[in-house]
């Protein structure tokens, strides 16, 4: 069998925890939509990290498992996040995400 | 020895991701969020992954990152563009996620050189990530495969109106 580094799960969870607060920092600080989706992304990483690591401290494959059905979360999300860029660019001529402030038909 | 590894890359996730938040240029921002990703697939395999080691660079780093870099090409279309490919080429544009991407490729390539684990971690490979996929979880796939479908046809119609109101502006 394979093996693998033995790091304190403590550590992990800190970097995770860091990653999704940087990310979350760009969601509040950035007003560019391309900046918030990156931001998220982030966001999402840090959270399949540390499904991943849980998933190496117990040796089950359920954290692997949850990692790619965030992958699939993101990739959707990136995908119908895109579509509503583009049309945010095309109403407004610039990306700034209060611009979409209102709602409307 | 390797738990060094792990935090040389635990580094660098956390500098390119402070680096994407901070970045005034969309495609500067993209090139560091890459490293960064690239950074957490190295974090996987040492963790012992290495199945979501390899979704994290062929979906993420490949495909998701391919299609943020589409739709940025596709705003900075015009008279910019030959200006913007001018800054590409520029050093500072490309030496700071090269050097980081180097330090990660090291890293690699000294782990693919066969040094024994010094640690009791023990991998989860892609056949149990695979097995227990396709029994537990399965409604979860089939949901998953739900999901995918329904962004499908939300950004294909989001993106046709796009399109066509762009076929409409060029003439």
């Amino acid at each position: 069998m394979q093996t693998a580094i033995a790091v304190p799960i403590e550590h992990v969870l800190v970097l995770a925890a860091a990653l999704f607060l940087i990310g979350f920092t760009g969601v509040l600080v950035r007003r560019n939509v391309i900046f918030l989706l990156m931001s998220l992304e982030i966001m999402m990483n840090a959270c399949g990290l540390a499904f991943v690591v849980a998933g190496a401290r117990w040796i089950e494959p359920d954290g692997q498992i949850m990692y790619m059905f965030i992958l699939s979360l993101a990739a959707a999300e990136v995908a119908v996040g895109l579509g509503l860029v583009l049309q945010l660019e095309r109403r407004h001529r610039h990306l700034d995400i209060d611009a979409a402030s209102e709602l409307e038909g | 020895m390797e738990v060094v590894l792990f935090y040389i890359a635990a580094s660098i996730a956390l500098i390119t991701s402070i680096l994407v938040i901070t970045r005034t240029t969309a495609s500067h921002a993209l090139i560091y969020l890459i490293v960064s990703l690239l950074a957490i697939a190295v974090i996987f395999y040492l963790l012992g992954a290495p199945f979501a080691a390899a979704l994290e660079v062929v979906i993420y780093a490949g495909a998701i990152m391919v299609l943020f870099l589409f739709v940025v090409m596709m705003l900075n279309l015009g008279p910019s563009q030959v200006a913007q490919e001018r800054r590409w080429l520029e050093p500072r544009m490309w030496v700071g996620p090269s050097i980081l991407t180097l330090i990660l490729f090291f890293e690699m390539v000294y782990i693919l050189a066969g040094t024994p684990a010094l640690t009791s971690g023990v991998a989860v490979s892609a056949k149990e990530v695979g097995e227990r996929l396709f029994t537990t979880y399965l409604l979860g796939v089939e949901l998953a495969g739900f999901l995918l479908l329904a962004a499908l046809v939300g950004s294909y119609h989001l993106g046709r109106r796009y399109m066509r109101a762009r076929r409409e502006e060029i003439g």
